[in-house]
């Protein structure tokens, strides 16, 4: 399913091609006119970006105005900048808790679905809602649920609590952006962890009940080793589209009260395209980069001990 | 020997009954176990109701001390006043256009290349495969500075095609479309190819026709992409006449932020769109996801 373990048995029937067309190694001038478009995009819009930040990173670049090269100054600054730490910090909490109740919520409610119930397709799609609707829109009503005099704190205020600020108190401002996010994406893990429930064999379960295990033991030596790909895959995935967050701190608290929900993309925004500095922005954006990779390679290097790939 | 055989009967009705009785009790368990996940679905969706019945309320209304779904009248005209205070039907055009665009140009790049690297033999070629893969897990925020720069040196900023050309290479789509060209055995454009039909012809008419699935996947998830996108139309638009939903919907945060009702019923025109699409094409959505991830956000 993921990228690397598809690759290699691809070119098995190109290369017996080969083999019976020995004359021509390469289609040569067809090859170009298919692959240019793609490749002209490709560079222009990935790779020379890409490396372009890094050339940017050494520069004082003002949004209209002219750059001036500044070396690694802008490292500099970022690693003596409080606010840095306080984003990375925040930044890196929300991921792994967010990845977390969003991979422990969507495993509930798959498994919960592939329980005997009525409509589980229908339920399906409906927990993937917010995560097609615009992450504005949800984030909006969000704000008007949790609002110091919403919904929320009235239902809590007729039970007797009274609720707190979700928005603009730091000890819980950071929650709510969680909570937010995860009820808005978890509905995606949800279909992609149903798919590896779904293609568990029948036999099998079956044949472990017979042996007298219970639920819970079918769970735990059954069923998780056999959607491992799907949980490591929903995992991976999960988590950095976790280190990407932007719009619901954005919308939701505005990085407050304080950097309290201030994140990395959010902070990159700011500094590049409201505090007019385009070059910091691109550090930032490459420590990014170099984050996300290193914990994907972690991830990778990790699933040795817990994925279980043969059937 | 005639009492055995009503025993035996007997026996059999019996089991027959209890059979019934366990299937019974079984449906009971089923209806009860769609009822609970009916009561935790109305909860999940709770947002979305309290958005539609907040856009018809009396802005006065939206806190009230004693909450209720419908406030002392139904206000519709707070739908006619979001639509009218900014462009929405705009927006909504903008949308639209920008996405349907999008979709198409990243389908015929996807369907290229994904041709190029599955099926034409060139150097090199498993690297530089290779290095699409690996753009995968690049997390597109990284590149938006860059971007910016880019389209105001072209002198494309704040254009429909800032909009819809620079995220249209992402190899995702190439690397979908690959995986299933390789499952189409190559006997197939052989054929043809002895007919004497071109390449392009090939693929237009041999090999296209059997990838309706993923082709249409990739374009709902484009699509949505697109109409969702909210950095990057943030960054690169200025004027109101450019701006996509997400982007109008900003609006309302702002200068317009206090007006609740108003607010809910931008929001709500913003998601029906995406509810249409939920609907008519959740059948691709859900193969698009299980194919293989558009980042798991």
């Amino acid at each position: 399913m993921f990228a690397g373990s598809e690759i290699r048995p691809s070119s098995a029937p190109q290369a017996t091609r080969f083999r019976t067309n020995k004359i021509r190694e390469s289609d040569g001038l067809v090859v170009l006119a298919y692959l240019w478009p793609g490749l002209v995009g490709f560079t222009t819009f990935i790779l020379v970006p890409l490396l372009g930040s890094l050339l940017i990173s050494m520069f004082e670049w003002p949004l209209f105005g002219t750059p001036t090269f500044i070396g690694f100054a802008n490292y500099q600054k970022m690693f003596s900048d409080p606010t840095f730490y306080t984003v990375l910090v925040n930044t890196v909490i929300f991921a792994f808790v967010y990845t977390a109740l969003n991979l422990l919520l969507a495993l509930a409610v798959s498994l919960w679905l592939n329980t005997k119930i009525k409509f589980s397709s229908f339920w399906r799609v409906i927990f993937f809602l917010p995560a097609i609707t615009p992450v504005i829109a949800n984030a909006l009503v969000w704000r008007l649920l949790l609002n110091d005099n919403g919904i929320v704190n009235s239902v809590l205020s007729s039970g007797g609590i009274t609720g707190p600020s979700w928005l603009s108190d730091a000890s819980f401002a950071l929650s709510t952006v969680i909570a937010m996010s995860v009820w808005q994406s978890f509905g995606y893990n949800v279909i992609v962890l149903s798919a590896g429930l779904g293609s568990i064999p029948q036999e099998i379960l079956e044949a472990s009940r017979m042996d007298g295990t219970n639920a819970w033991q079918r769970l735990r030596s059954v069923i998780l080793p056999m959607i491992s790909p799907s949980l490591f895959f929903t995992m991976t995935m999960t988590m950095i589209g976790a280190f990407q967050v932007f719009v619901q701190p954005q919308v939701l608290t505005q990085g407050g009260p304080g950097e309290s929900t201030n994140t990395f993309v959010l902070y990159m925004y700011r500094n590049g395209f409201v505090f007019d500095r385009l070059g910091y922005a691109s550090a930032l954006a490459w420590i990014l980069f170099v984050v996300v990779m290193l914990i994907t390679a972690l991830q990778f290097a990790g699933q040795r001990k817990w994925v279980n790939y043969d059937k | 020997m005639t009492n055995d055989t009503v025993s035996t009967a007997e026996t059999i009705s019996h089991r027959k009954h209890r059979l019934r009785r366990d299937q019974k009790v079984t449906a009971v368990k089923v209806w009860l176990n769609t009822l609970a996940m009916s009561i935790v679905a109305l909860i999940f969706t709770f947002p979305f109701i309290w958005m539609v019945f907040s856009a018809l309320k009396p802005e006065a209304e939206i806190f009230s001390a004693i909450p209720s779904f419908i406030g002392s009248e139904v206000q519709w005209s707070n739908f006619v006043d979001a639509w009218t205070l900014v462009p929405f039907g705009r927006f909504i055009f903008n949308g639209f256009f920008v996405a349907i665009m999008g979709a198409l140009l990243s389908v015929v790049v996807a369907v290229l290349s994904a041709y190029a690297f599955a099926r034409l033999r060139f150097r090199y070629r498993d690297r530089l495969f290779l290095l699409y893969v690996l753009t995968l897990v690049l997390p597109q925020e990284v590149l938006v500075v860059p971007l910016f720069i880019m389209m105001n040196q072209f002198g494309l900023a704040d254009t429909y095609a800032a909009l819809i050309i620079p995220f249209a290479f992402t190899a995702f789509g190439t690397f979908l479309l690959r995986q299933f060209f390789l499952t189409i055995p190559v006997e197939f454009e052989e054929a043809a190819r002895i007919d004497g039909a071109s390449r392009l012809r090939t693929l237009w008419s041999v090999l296209l026709p059997q990838l309706t699935a993923p082709l249409s996947v990739l374009a709902v998830f484009s699509f949505v992409g697109y109409y969702n996108s909210y950095l990057w139309p943030l960054i690169i638009i200025n004027s109101q006449d450019l701006a996509t939903v997400p982007l109008g919907l900003s609006m309302f945060t702002g200068e317009h932020g206090t007006q609740w009702s108003l607010t809910m019923a931008a929001a709500t025109l913003a998601i029906i769109p995406s509810l249409i699409i939920v609907a008519v094409l959740q059948r691709q959505l859900i193969r698009g996801i299980v194919l293989g991830g558009f980042g798991g956000r």
